[in-house]
């Protein structure tokens, strides 16, 4: 902030630094201030600022930078969020961490700033991912979608398909699967995340479902793997439970809220 | 008095069943999924043959001024991304853009779902406005899906296939990958 744009020139002669007594107003402060969106975002900030690798954080120099602000931020009587505060104590608990001396023979351990790093990175990664998708063309807003007057009559007729069926269909598709392999070439993306929150989404609207009409029985192989596989997560995530009353008896998914 | 309802005539030719696929993808509010175009014929033409025919459509409006795309929830005509900047002009307001506490929700809950209020706070180191929560399920891009089975059962969100139809994707696979940017500047913004 010390230095300014070669552009400013007084009487001729490039302005090298701001005048002492320039006056900021207080609200400035705050604006630019509250274009952070919490402590990672500021520290963030601090790192890529002054090309401090995020690797190997030299602690005391980040500790006082981001110190200097939250003491400007109190100095303005911004309301601190606790966050902040909360992260002030963090860093220099790392810092004494890292001033600790370790005794000889000990198991060396992890570097008390590989938690902080790790979330730094995940914040940023998911920063950036948000401004790709701020970028990327939305329904009216960059994409218009069509659609041709008609005068509609309200006759609704949902499908009726049974549970038979399903498991029929299921049983057909696994038999002809097996022939077909070799067959299928599409290159669908699958995403096992996707199917997660399907299935969810599923066994929020029904309380207990067969295992085997879970799987959608029209997409091929390579999504049915990626349903079992999400269901897998699920299971391992603890957001459902797998039942099965007795060996050989159908297996039942429920989600792991509802009260057995 | 409802006007008589229009007998269906026989359809004989592939050109006849792609005007009927046309007619509806034109005139449909929500993008139409392959369940709801076989109804058109009574369940009686095979998915495989409809898949085939709107690939043909498709074709058919290449280098036109609409085109037959398809997203989460089915099929739908759409206008050429060439004309959205004469298009945009008859937007009665000026497009709204999200804060970054919103985009960011957002962007914790597609890439990392399903999740909680308590997983969005631990990545992004702040409290959860619940007004970015509320924006999202509003707008129809978010909705709860299921309770974490812990104390205080707190709820699992999970984006939804309007988020997909509205973002012109297909599935979450579709979207951006997320990467990790250790050496550029990254611009305060």
């Amino acid at each position: 902030m010390s230095t300014i744009s070669s552009q400013a020139r007084i009487h001729g002669e490039p302005l090298q630094s701001l005048p002492q007594d320039l006056y900021i107003p207080p609200d400035a402060l705050e604006v630019y201030l509250e274009t952070f969106e919490g402590p990672l975002d500021l520290l963030l900030y601090l790192i890529r600022q002054h090309n401090l690798d995020i690797l190997d954080i030299p602690m005391a120099e980040l500790t006082r930078q981001y110190m200097d602000y939250v003491e400007k931020m109190r100095a303005s009587r911004l309301e601190l969020a606790a966050d902040y505060l909360l992260m002030s104590a963090m860093l220099i608990e790392i810092k004494s961490r890292t001033l600790l001396p370790r005794p000889a023979g000990v198991e060396q351990e992890e570097d008390p700033r590989a938690e902080l790093v790790r979330r730094l990175l995940e914040y940023e990664s998911i920063k950036l991912a948000a401004q790709r998708l701020d970028e990327m063309p939305q329904a009216g807003r960059g994409l218009a979608v069509a659609q041709a007057y008609h005068e509609r009559i309200a006759e609704s007729r949902p499908p009726q398909i049974g549970l038979d069926d399903l498991v029929a269909a299921w049983q057909e598709l696994l038999r002809r699967a097996s022939h077909y392999t070799h067959h299928k070439v599409s290159r669908e993306e699958l995403s096992v995340r996707e199917h997660m929150s399907l299935i969810l989404r599923r066994l929020g609207a029904e309380p207990l479902l067969e295992f085997s009409a879970l799987f959608d029985l029209r997409e091929g192989i390579s999504r049915m793997v990626v349903c079992f596989l999400a269901i897998l997560e699920l299971a391992r995530e603890g957001l459902l439970r797998i039942v099965q009353q007795e060996a050989y008896a159908p297996i039942y998914l429920q989600a792991a809220d509802v009260s057995a | 008095m409802s006007p008589p309802e229009p007998r269906s005539p026989e359809l004989h030719s592939i050109d006849q069943l792609k005007a009927v696929l046309e007619a509806a993808l034109l005139t449909s509010v929500e993008p139409l999924s392959l369940d709801e175009l076989a109804r058109l014929f009574e369940g009686r033409i095979e998915r495989a043959t409809l898949r085939m025919l709107l690939d043909e459509l498709k074709g058919d409006w290449h280098g036109r001024t609409l085109e037959l795309a398809q997203v989460a929830s089915g099929w739908r005509f759409q206008a050429r991304p060439e004309y959205w900047p004469y298009l945009v002009r008859l937007q009665p307001e000026r497009e709204q853009r999200y804060s970054r506490a919103v985009l960011e929700t957002l962007a914790i809950i597609a890439y990392r779902q399903p999740v909680t209020r308590g997983d969005i706070e631990q990545i992004r180191g702040v409290t959860v406005n619940p007004n970015a929560i509320r924006t999202l399920q509003e707008r129809g891009w978010i909705d709860v899906i299921g309770h974490r089975d812990v104390p205080g059962r707190p709820a699992l969100f999970a984006t939804t296939k309007t988020f997909l139809d509205d973002l012109n994707l297909r599935s979450l696979a579709e979207l951006p990958p997320l990467e990790q940017f250790t050496r550029h500047e990254i611009p305060l913004g």
